[in-house]
C-alpha cells in the first residue's frame, strides 16, 4: 500500500468513526483486522484428544477457520502458530498442520514459542508483518497437546546411543555396550519447573498469593465465578469461536469439557496441590492441563474490505513486558496493562471488555491486589499511583482459562476472540487482553471493535 | 604469595559470621525491672492463640538479656494462666534473626565458675518450663537461630522455619570453647539422634532450614515471599506467623501431631542406639576422632561428649547437672577466653573504620590470572562486581577462568548454588588479553609475579588507561607498597591488598597503606574487601608488612631446626600438636619453596640477624633441584595426584646432610622446639605493634590466626602473651638468645610487659 492510499484510508476511518469515540488508528500505519477466529473445543488432557498428535489438533483449527471464513487458501500469505511443549517430530507444527489442512504448499509457515503467550506472539508477529507491508493475509494460531509429551531417554543413554551409531567395529560397539548401566534407562520428563529458578509455577503462584495475602476462600470464590460464567456462556451459546471437531475413530467433540461449576464446600475439601500442607492453591482453583488449538484470520483492513469481509475487530497497540521470574513470575498483566493503555492513550474506564488469562485464581487476585496498590506501584513499577482495578463486571464474563481450559500455546487467540465477540455482543469499543507467562513475561493488547 | 591452607578448626571459624550476639544467659532478678511497659516482647492474642513477638530494642539481633528474660517469663506465665489461650507462637519481629547466640560479654563478666554454672542452671529452668508446657508452643523461626536461640526453639512443641538463606540453626558454642548450656546437650540427641546431635555440637556448623527439616530439627518449612503489598521481609514474617498460628491451633485441637514420621535409616539408628554396646562404640569412635583432631588442645569437644553420655546413661537430671557444671568449667578456660577474644576481634575486623568511600567500586579489573588473581576474581564476581580478568597469554587466562568456573561449579555440586545462578554469576567475569574496558574500572588489583620491575611496568601501563578516580591495588606478600608506588603519577591512589591462598577459603585480607595513600583509597579498599567477605586488617607499609614479617623469622627457625637433624615429619607433628593447622614443613611446601626463598632473601637483607638462624642456602638448593613444594610435586614431601599419603622426599637427605648443624641439647627438647618457633613469631608480632605497623593487638591476632594459622586455641600472639604471661615468654626468649644469639632478643614492648605484670594487650 502506498503512503497516499494509507492517508486516504485513515481519513475514511476517521469519517466513519466520528459518531463514536476516537479510534486508535495511527497515521502511516496500516490497520490490522481480525476477520474471524475459531478454536477446537478445549478438552481436559487425557480425554478425547489423547491419541492425536499436536498437528492434528492444529489442523482441525485451520480447517475450522477455512470453513468459517471461506477464505481462499491461496490468498493466505503466511501462517504462524504458537506452541510450548514441542512434539519433536513436528517441531515446526505450523507447517505440518498447514500442509495437512490443504493450504497451498507455497504458503510458508513458522512456529513461535513464548510460554503461555505463544499464540499472542503468533498474532503480534502477524500484525507486524501486515503493518510493515510485508503481508496482507495471515493465519495465526496456537496448539497444545498435553495428553502426550516428549519423554526422553536420559542424557547418558542418548550419548551411548549416538556413540554406538558412530562406532565402526564390533569391538568398539561391544566396549560401548559394556558401559551401559540400568540407570541409563531412567526417563527424562519435560521440565515442569522454571529453568532459572527450579520452582514450579503452582508453587510460585501459591507464594504470590501469600505475598498479596490472598486467602483460600477468595481463590475458591473466584474459581467458582469463572466456572459459573463459563457454564452460562456455554449454555447460552456465546462461545461462538468453538468449532466442532470430528476426532478420528471417536465421536464429534462439540464443546469444552473442563467447565465444572462446583460448590465452595466441595472446593474447600481439596488439599493444597503445591505447598503442602498449608498452601492455598489447589486443583480446583488452578487451570488444568488442556488439549486444544485455535486459529485466526488476520488481514490488512483494506484487503479484508476488498475481499468483501466484515471484520470483527482491529488489533491495536500491544506490549510485552518481563520481570523477576522468581517472585513476580505471574504479575505480567499488572505491568503490561498500564503500559499498553498509556501507549494507546486510553484509561481503564475506556475498556469495555477485559479478557485476562487465568493461570490460577491466586494469580488473578494477586494481580488485582497489585493493580490496586499504590505501594506496589511506587516501589516496583516506578509509577506514582496505582494502576487501578478492572471492574469485575467487565472481567472475563464468559469464563476464563480456569474453567474453559488453558492449552498453553493456544490461549492467546481465545482471549482475543472472546474480547472481540464480547464487544460485538455486549456493545463496546475497546477490549483489553492480558496474560502472564513462564519466564516472568507478560503481554497485553488492545482490541477495538470493528464498527458495525 | 604467602599461602596457608585452611583446614580443621580454622575454617570453622566462619560460623562466627552469623554469631553476632548476646544471648540466653542472664541472672534472674525476678520482678525487678519488668513492671513497666515491655520493651523486648510484644504479645497479642489472635483467637485463642497467643503470639509472642521478640524484638530487642536498638539492636539488629534479639538478645535474651536480663530484661527480655523477665519479660518473657512474665508473658509466659500470663499465657499459662489465661483460660482464653490454648496455644502460643514464639516469633521474632526482626528480619534475619530469631534469637542468635550467647552473650559473650555477660559470660566474660563472670568472675567465678559458680557464677557461670548458675547462669546455665537458670537458663535450663526457663526452657524446661517451655518443654513441659501443656499449651502447645510453636517456634516460628526466620533468620539465625543459634546457641541459646536453638535451645529455646527445641524446647517448644513444634518448629516452623523459613527456607531463607539467612535461616540457619546451630550450636556454635564449641567455637567459643563452651557447650550448649541451656539443656541443648540433653534435648538435641533426643530430637535428631545421638550421631547428628554430636556432629552439630562438636563442629558448631550452621544448618540450613531444608537440611534441618530432613534431620527433624524443624517440622515445617515456609518459603520466603516476594514483593506484595509490603516489603518482602516484612510480609514473610507476617506469613510465617499466620502459618504458625494455624499449626498452633491444629496442635491445640489435636488435629496435628507434633510427632514426626521417621525414615527407615533414622529408625534403625535410633534402634541401634538403644543397645548399650553400640552406644559405647559410638562414644569411643567420636572421642577418638575428637582427640585426633583437637590434639588435646581444645577441652570443649570432649566435655560435650561427656555431658551427652552422662545424660543418656544416667538420666536427664544427671545430664542437666553435668551440663551446667561443665559449662562453668569450660567458660573459665584459657581456650575459651582466647576463642571469645577472636570472635570479638573478628567483629571488629568486619567494619570499615575509614567510613564509606566516595564512590562505590562496581567495575573491578584484575591483572594476572594465576591462582591469586583468579581467586580474587572468584570472590568478586559472586558478589556482583563486574570483573575483568586480564593476563598476557591465552593459556594462563584459560586456566584462571576455569579456576573461577570450577569454584562456582563446586558450589552447584554442593547445592549451594543453582546452575542458573552459577551462569549468571559467571557472566560478571570478562577474560581478556588487552586493556579494553579499563577506562571504566573503579579499581585495578594487580596479582602479577612478585618482581618489582614487572610491577612497575604494569602500574605504568595501567595508569595510562584507567580513569582518574581508579584505585591501583597491589596484591603482594612482601614487596613494599611505597616502592611499587614510586613510579605512580598518583601515589595517593595506590594501596596494598594482600590476599591469602586459596582466596575463596582464606578469610583474611591484609590491607597495606603507605604514607601517601589517601583515606578514601583505604575506605574503598576495605569496602571491596568486606564485599568479598573478608576479615580485614589494615597495616602500615614496611618490608613483609605484618603477616609475612611474622612468618619469616619462624620460617628461619624451621630451617634451623631441620638443619639440626629433626626430620620434617617430626617437625610437622610438633607444630600441629601445638595447635597450628598445618605442619611447618608442609607449610613451606604449600607456600612454594621458591616463594619462601624469595621472601627470606628480601626480608633477610632488611632485617639482618634478627631474621637469621637458619641457612637460606637450604631453600636455594631446593629451588635449584626443582623441589618447589606441592606445585612441582616435590618439596620436603613427594606429592602425587590422587595419593593422599605423603612420603618424605628422600632426595632431600643429601641437601640436609650438607647443611647439618649440631643440635644444642639444652634447647632441643620437643617443647623447646615448639617454643623456639612460636616465641620468634610472637616477638616479631609484638615488634610490629611497637613499630606502629599494626594499629591494634586485635588486628595482630586476627591476622595471625586467619592468615597464618596461628593456633586459634591460643587466640593469637597478643592474647597468647596476655594469657600465658609476658614474663614466661621473655624468659624463654632469653634462654634461646643465650644459645643462639640476637634473633631471640625480646623486643622492647614485650620486655615492658614482662616488667610490669599489670600491662596487658587486652584490658
Amino acid at each position: 500500500m502506498t503512503l497516499v492510499s494509507g492517508w486516504l484510508l485513515y481519513g475514511w476511518i476517521i469519517a466513519v468513526q466520528t459518531k463514536t469515540k476516537k479510534t486508535l488508528a495511527k497515521p502511516n500505519i496500516r490497520n490490522v483486522v481480525v476477520v474471524d477466529g475459531v478454536r477446537t473445543p478445549f478438552l481436559l488432557s487425557g480425554t478425547s484428544y489423547k491419541d492425536l498428535m499436536p498437528h492434528d489438533l492444529a489442523r482441525a483449527a485451520l480447517t475450522g477457520l477455512l470453513h468459517r471464513t471461506s477464505v481462499p487458501k491461496e490468498v493466505v500469505d503466511y501462517i504462524i502458530f504458537g506452541t510450548v511443549i514441542q512434539e519433536v517430530k513436528t517441531s515446526n507444527v505450523a507447517r505440518e498442520a498447514a500442509l495437512g489442512a490443504g493450504f497451498s504448499d507455497k504458503t510458508p509457515a513458522h512456529t513461535v514459542t513464548m510460554a503461555c503467550i505463544s499464540a499472542n506472539q503468533a498474532m503480534t508477529t502477524g500484525v507486524g508483518l501486515i503493518a510493515s507491508g510485508q503481508c496482507d493475509v495471515i493465519v495465526a494460531g496456537g496448539v497444545e497437546l498435553m495428553s502426550d509429551v516428549p519423554i526422553r531417554h536420559s542424557r547418558k543413554m542418548r550419548k551411548l546411543m549416538l556413540d554406538l551409531n558412530k562406532a565402526k567395529s564390533m569391538g568398539q560397539r561391544l566396549s560401548l555396550i559394556s558401559k551401559f548401566r540400568f540407570n541409563f534407562l531412567a526417563p527424562e520428563l519435560p521440565a515442569v519447573s522454571e529453568f532459572s529458578t527450579s520452582e514450579t509455577m503452582g508453587h510460585s503462584a501459591d507464594r504470590l498469593a501469600a505475598a498479596f495475602a490472598v486467602s483460600r476462600l477468595e481463590q475458591d470464590e473466584y474459581a467458582l465465578r469463572s466456572h459459573s460464567l463459563a457454564k452460562k456462556a456455554q449454555d447460552e451459546g456465546l462461545l461462538s469461536d468453538v468449532v466442532p471437531f470430528k476426532v478420528p475413530g471417536k465421536d464429534t467433540v462439540t464443546k469444552d469439557n473442563g467447565i465444572r461449576p462446583s460448590s465452595l464446600e466441595q472446593m474447600a475439601k481439596l488439599k493444597p496441590a503445591f505447598i503442602k500442607p498449608y498452601g492455598t492453591v489447589t486443583a480446583a482453583n488452578s487451570s488444568f492441563l488442556t488439549d486444544g488449538a485455535s486459529a485466526m484470520l488476520i488481514m490488512a483492513e483494506e484487503k479484508a474490505l476488498a475481499m468483501g469481509y466484515k471484520p470483527k475487530a482491529y488489533l491495536r497497540d500491544f506490549m510485552y513486558v518481563s520481570q523477576d521470574p522468581k517472585d513476580q513470575l505471574l504479575l505480567g498483566p499488572t505491568y503490561a496493562t498500564p503500559k499498553v493503555l498509556e501507549k494507546a492513550g486510553l484509561t481503564m474506564n475506556d475498556i469495555d471488555a477485559f479478557e485476562f488469562h487465568e493461570a490460577f485464581s491466586g494469580q488473578i487476585l494477586a494481580n488485582f491486589k497489585a493493580m490496586d496498590s499504590d505501594w506496589f506501584a511506587e516501589n516496583y513499577m516506578g509509577r506514582k499511583t496505582k494502576v487501578g482495578l478492572p471492574p469485575l463486571e467487565k472481567f472475563n464474563n464468559w469464563g476464563g482459562s480456569l474453567s474453559l481450559g488453558h492449552p498453553f500455546g493456544a490461549t492467546g487467540c481465545r482471549l482475543v476472540m472472546a474480547a472481540a465477540n464480547r464487544l460485538r455482543k455486549e456493545g463496546g469499543q475497546y477490549g483489553l487482553v492480558a496474560a502472564c507467562a513462564a519466564g516472568g513475561q507478560g503481554h497485553a493488547m488492545i482490541v477495538e471493535a470493528y464498527p458495525k | 604469595m604467602v599461602a596457608c591452607r585452611a583446614i580443621g578448626i580454622l575454617s570453622r571459624f566462619s560460623a562466627f559470621r552469623i554469631l553476632r550476639s548476646r544471648g540466653y544467659i542472664c541472672r534472674n532478678f525476678t520482678g525487678s525491672s519488668a513492671l513497666l511497659t515491655r520493651t523486648h516482647i510484644n504479645y497479642g492474642v489472635k483467637g485463642d492463640v497467643a503470639v509472642v513477638r521478640i524484638n530487642s530494642p536498638n539492636s539488629k539481633v534479639n538478645t535474651l538479656s536480663k530484661e527480655l528474660h523477665s519479660e518473657f517469663s512474665e508473658v509466659m506465665n500470663e499465657i499459662w494462666a489465661s483460660d482464653q489461650i490454648r496455644s502460643a507462637v514464639l516469633i521474632s519481629s526482626k528480619p534475619g534473626c530469631f534469637i542468635a547466640g550467647a552473650d559473650i560479654n555477660m559470660l566474660a563478666a563472670c568472675k567465678t565458675l559458680q557464677e557461670v554454672t548458675q547462669l546455665s542452671q537458670e537458663a535450663q529452668r526457663i526452657v524446661e518450663k517451655l518443654e513441659k508446657s501443656t499449651k502447645p508452643i510453636v517456634a516460628a523461626i526466620n533468620g539465625s537461630c543459634l546457641g541459646g536461640g536453638l535451645e529455646v526453639a527445641i524446647s517448644c512443641q513444634y518448629r516452623i522455619a523459613t527456607k531463607d538463606r539467612k535461616t540457619v540453626l546451630g550450636t556454635p558454642e564449641v567455637l567459643l570453647g563452651a557447650l550448649p548450656g541451656a539443656g541443648g546437650t540433653q534435648r538435641l540427641p533426643k530430637m535428631v539422634g545421638v550421631p547428628a546431635a554430636l556432629d552439630m555440637m562438636l563442629t558448631g556448623r550452621s544448618i540450613r532450614a531444608d537440611r534441618a527439616k530432613k534431620m527433624g530439627l524443624v517440622d515445617q518449612l515456609v518459603e520466603p515471599l516476594g514483593p506484595g503489598l509490603k516489603p518482602p521481609e516484612e510480609r514473610t514474617i507476617e506469613y510465617l506467623e499466620e502459618v504458625a498460628i494455624t499449626f498452633a491451633k491444629g496442635l491445640a485441637d489435636k488435629k496435628i501431631s507434633p510427632k514426626r514420621d521417621k525414615g527407615l535409616v533414622e529408625k534403625l539408628t535410633a534402634y541401634a542406639m538403644t543397645i548399650p554396646f553400640v552406644r559405647q562404640q559410638v562414644y569411643k569412635k567420636v572421642e577418638e576422632k575428637v582427640r585426633k583432631q583437637t590434639k588435646g588442645l581444645y577441652p570443649a569437644p570432649l566435655k560435650i561428649i561427656d555431658v551427652v553420655k552422662t545424660g543418656i546413661e544416667q538420666g536427664s537430671d544427671a545430664g542437666y547437672l553435668s551440663e551446667s557444671q561443665k559449662f562453668g568449667e569450660l567458660v573459665m578456660t584459657k581456650e575459651s577466653k582466647a576463642l571469645m577474644g577472636l570472635y570479638h576481634g573478628q567483629v571488629l575486623c568486619k567494619k570499615n573504620k575509614f567510613g564509606a568511600p566516595q564512590k562505590d567500586v562496581k567495575h573491578l579489573a584484575i591483572l594476572g590470572a594465576g591462582l591469586m588473581g583468579a581467586g580474587i576474581a572468584q570472590v568478586s564476581v559472586d558478589k556482583g562486581l563486574k570483573t575483568i580478568l586480564k593476563d598476557a597469554t591465552l593459556t594462563a587466562l584459560d586456566r584462571g577462568q576455569q579456576q573461577v568456573f570450577k569454584g562456582l561449579n563446586d558450589k552447584v555440586k554442593k547445592k549451594a548454588l543453582t546452575s542458573f545462578e552459577r551462569d549468571s554469576i559467571f557472566s560478571n567475569l570478562t577474560g581478556q588479553l588487552d586493556y579494553q574496558g579499563f577506562e571504566k574500572a573503579d579499581m585495578v588489583i594487580e596479582a602479577v609475579f612478585e618482581d618489582l620491575s614487572l610491577k612497575h611496568r604494569v602500574l605504568k601501563e595501567v595508569e595510562a588507561v584507567i580513569p582518574d578516580h581508579c584505585i591501583f591495588a597491589s596484591n603482594t606478600s612482601a614487596l613494599p607498597i611505597s616502592e611499587i608506588a614510586a613510579v605512580s603519577k598518583r601515589p595517593e591512589k595506590v594501596i596494598g591488598m594482600h590476599y591469602f591462598s586459596p582466596v575463596d577459603k582464606m578469610q583474611l585480607l591484609e590491607i597495606i597503606t603507605t604514607e601517601k595513600t589517601s583515606k578514601d583509597t583505604s575506605a574503598s579498599a576495605v569496602a571491596v574487601g568486606l564485599k568479598q567477605g573478608k576479615v580485614i586488617i589494615v597495616v602500615k607499609d614496611g618490608p613483609g608488612f605484618y603477616t609475612t614479617r611474622c612468618l619469616a623469622p619462624m620460617m628461619s627457625e624451621v630451617i634451623r631446626i631441620l638443619q639440626e637433624g629433626v626430620d620434617p615429619k617430626k617437625l610437622d607433628s610438633l607444630t600441629t600438636s601445638f595447635g597450628f593447622p598445618v605442619g611447618a614443613a608442609t607449610l613451606v611446601d604449600e607456600v612454594g619453596v621458591d616463594v619462601a626463598k624469595h621472601v627470606a632473601e628480601d626480608l633477610g637483607k632488611v632485617f639482618g640477624e634478627r631474621f637469621g638462624g637458619g641457612n637460606p642456602e637450604l631453600l636455594t638448593q631446593m629451588v635449584s633441584k626443582g623441589f618447589l613444594g606441592r606445585k612441582s610435586g616435590k618439596g620436603f614431601y613427594i606429592y602425587q595426584e590422587g595419593v593422599k599419603r605423603k612420603d618424605l622426599n628422600s632426595d632431600m637427605d643429601s641437601i640436609l646432610a650438607s647443611l647439618k648443624l649440631p643440635p644444642k641439647s639444652e634447647v632441643s627438647s620437643d617443647e623447646d622446639i615448639q617454643f623456639r618457633l612460636v616465641t620468634r613469631f610472637v616477638n616479631e608480632a609484638v615488634m610490629c605493634l611497637q613499630e606502629g605497623i599494626l594499629a591494634t593487638p586485635a588486628e595482630g591476632d586476627i591476622g595471625a590466626v586467619f592468615g597464618l594459622g596461628f593456633p586459634p586455641c591460643l587466640g593469637g600472639p597478643f592474647r597468647f602473651v596476655d594469657l600465658y604471661g609476658a614474663q614466661k615468654i621473655v624468659d624463654r626468649l632469653k634462654k634461646y638468645e643465650a644459645a643462639y644469639g640476637k634473633q631471640f632478643t625480646p623486643c622492647q614492648l614485650l620486655a615492658d610487659h614482662a616488667n610490669s605484670p599489670n600491662k596487658k594487650f587486652y584490658q
